[in-house]
Parts: structure tokens; C-alpha cells; sequence
């Protein structure tokens, strides 16, 4: 379990930005890759954990997931992968590491208030 | 109060670790020396294996280890038997190794005399994922006992790795290892994966795959000749 060294990476960085624009950050976006090897779930109770004592105490983690895409050599075409069991094309099969999103692990937006 | 205003930012939470990884990379590159992690589940064989690579490659080429482990130094003690330098690295209560404790590790040691260097994770095969050391290839292990579907059910951190090493194959007919469904599973999460199978215990199969190491690192030093 490494999400809360993970969380604490967030609060680290949302805390940074915001004391250089200063701003009060009420609300963290966060990218994350479906191939990040993060789990969710445990991320966001350890985001909780992380933002005691910190200016961002208070503030809600918002996850947007994003699939792994990866690009198919025989299609031309990104595609987007149903399942991380399977890397290849969901349309016609071919096999495929030429992999375009899914490690994500980006703060991304602050919901601030001024 | 005023509504909340979007601010967009886009900072990527790993940037300190990739940036140190980046710059251990770039000190490898420099130095010469190919580094290996080895990344694997709890109990299979990570060790053994490491030691016997060690051993067999130490009469000609130049290697040194690094072992994270969670609280023990019996790993160290284990692969020091090898007479190749090893260090230990405990992470206490932390599931993986970050490349602050791979530059913090190697700083003592004068790393353009070495060929080899390989580093050992704790045994996980979730949290080191993530975790970029500045390895040159990251090499995945599982043994006969785990399972054909062990790459189905971790597909990240197989997906991650370069090479797939499947170990304690002395074992694979009393367990009735099935190794097209291996191969199958593998090939699902990780395509154009190498794979080596072997027996660290009798020695089976592990020419193979040092000679795959030798050949990887003599490729590695005329790149960076040119």
C-alpha cells in the first residue's frame, strides 16, 4: 500500500501551487492512469489522511480515470482497451505496447477560492 | 462565498522520483554499468535466483547488488556468500524502493567499476510499479508454484518490465505448471515479452538468460560509444 506516500505527494504539490498564486484550494483534480498502479479507493481515504495539518485540511480529491489507449499498428487508429488483461486492439485483435495514455498521475486543476 | 474557480495546474505527482531516476540513468549511462531491478512476489525466489546470477557471473564480470527488504538484512547476508558487494536497503514500513534510496545506496561505491548492478525490490508486485529506479531493465519473476494466471491478475507491474523470468521450473511437473497458459497470459499483458524459464536451484536454464545480460550490456556500452 504506497497510496498514502502518493496522497501526500498531491497535498505536497497542491499545497506548492497554491502558496505561489495565493490561493485557498477547496478541491484537488487528479488524472489517474489506469496502468498508474494506484488504487483508487485507497487513495482517496489516505488523501484525507495526508491533507491533516496542511492548508488543504478540508479540501475533496475529485479522480477523473483514465483508460489506457493504446495505438493499433494495424488500424492507424488509437483505441481505447476494455480491460488491462488484454493488450491489444478491442477491434481486430492485433497485439499492441505502443501505449499512449493510462500512466497518468497529475494533479491536474485546483478548485480555488481567492 | 464566492463559487470555486478552476485553476488548471498539471503537475505530475512522481516528477521528484522520475527526475532523481532520470538523472541515476543518466549516471549509469556515464559509468558504464547495466542495471537490472528485480521486481516479484513474496517468496519466489528473488533471492536465490540473485545469488546465483551473482555467482556465476562474478569469475568474469564485475557485479554488485541492492536488496530492499522490510525489516531483515537476511537477504544481504544471503547474497553476500556471492563475495559480490552488497548493500542492504531497509524501507521499514514502505512497500517499495524510490530512486532517492537507489542514489542514496550507490554513492559510496565507484560505480565505473562495475558491469552489473542489480537491484532486488521488496517483494510486491503492485507497489513498485510506480517507481521508476533509472534501471536499464526491469526484469519480472514468478515461479512455477504461483500460478499460470499470476500476469492476468498483475497486469501492471508485468506490463511495466522488459523480462519475464519464470523460476523453480525443478518443480514445474509436480505442480503440473501448465506453460502455454504462462506463455498465453504473458503474451496478453505484455506483448513481444522475453521470456526465460528456468531453475535457479539446478542451474537449468540460466545460461540462456546470462547470455542474454551479457549481450544486452555489450549493446548497451556501443550505444553509448557512438
Amino acid at each position: 500500500m504506497h497510496e498514502l506516500s502518493i496522497a501526500m505527494g498531491i497535498v505536497e504539490a497542491a499545497t506548492d501551487e497554491a502558496e505561489r498564486r495565493g490561493v485557498r484550494v477547496s478541491g484537488v483534480h487528479l488524472r489517474l492512469g489506469a496502468l498508474s498502479g494506484v488504487v483508487k479507493d485507497a487513495l482517496l481515504f489516505s488523501y484525507e489522511v495526508a491533507c491533516q495539518d496542511t492548508p488543504l485540511q478540508g479540501s475533496r480529491l475529485i479522480v477523473e480515470d483514465v483508460p489506457v489507449a493504446v495505438f493499433c499498428p494495424q488500424c492507424k487508429e488509437q483505441r481505447l482497451l476494455p480491460s488491462l488483461q488484454s493488450f491489444a486492439c478491442p477491434e481486430c485483435g492485433t497485439p499492441s505496447m505502443d501505449i499512449r495514455q493510462g500512466k497518468e498521475l497529475e494533479v491536474f486543476a485546483l478548485e480555488v477560492e481567492e | 462565498m464566492s463559487e470555486p474557480r478552476l485553476l488548471e495546474v498539471r503537475r505530475n505527482v512522481l516528477k521528484q522520483n522520475d527526475i532523481i531516476a532520470r538523472a541515476l540513468r543518466e549516471q549509469f549511462r556515464e559509468t558504464g554499468v547495466f542495471v537490472v531491478s528485480l521486481v516479484s512476489s513474496p517468496g519466489s525466489g528473488k533471492t536465490t535466483f540473485l545469488e546465483k546470477t551473482l555467482t556465476q557471473l562474478q569469475p568474469r564480470y564485475r557485479v554488485a547488488a541492492l536488496v530492499g527488504d522490510l525489516a531483515t538484512e537476511n537477504d544481504a547476508v544471503r547474497l553476500a556468500r556471492s563475495k559480490a558487494p552488497v548493500k542492504q536497503i531497509t524501507t521499514g514500513t514502505l512497500c517499495h524502493l524510490e530512486a532517492a534510496m537507489v542514489q542514496s545506496a550507490v554513492q559510496a561505491w565507484d560505480l565505473h567499476q562495475l558491469d552489473f548492478l542489480f537491484i532486488e525490490n521488496v517483494g510486491n508486485l503492485v507497489c513498485p510499479s510506480s517507481y521508476d529506479l533509472g534501471e536499464n531493465l526491469r526484469l519480472v519473476l514468478m515461479s512455477v508454484t504461483e500460478g499460470e494466471d499470476k500476469p492476468l491478475k498483475y497486469p501492471t507491474i508485468f506490463n511495466s518490465a522488459d523480462v519475464a523470468v519464470i523460476t523453480k521450473n525443478e518443480l514445474a511437473d509436480a505442480v503440473e505448471f501448465d506453460w502455454g497458459a504462462a506463455r498465453k497470459s504473458i503474451e496478453s499483458v505484455r506483448p513481444g515479452m522475453k521470456i526465460f524459464r528456468l531453475s535457479a536451484k539446478t542451474g537449468e536454464g540460466m545460461e540462456s538468460y546470462l547470455e542474454f545480460l551479457l549481450q544486452q550490456l555489450s549493446e548497451k556500452r556501443a550505444v553509448a560509444q557512438t
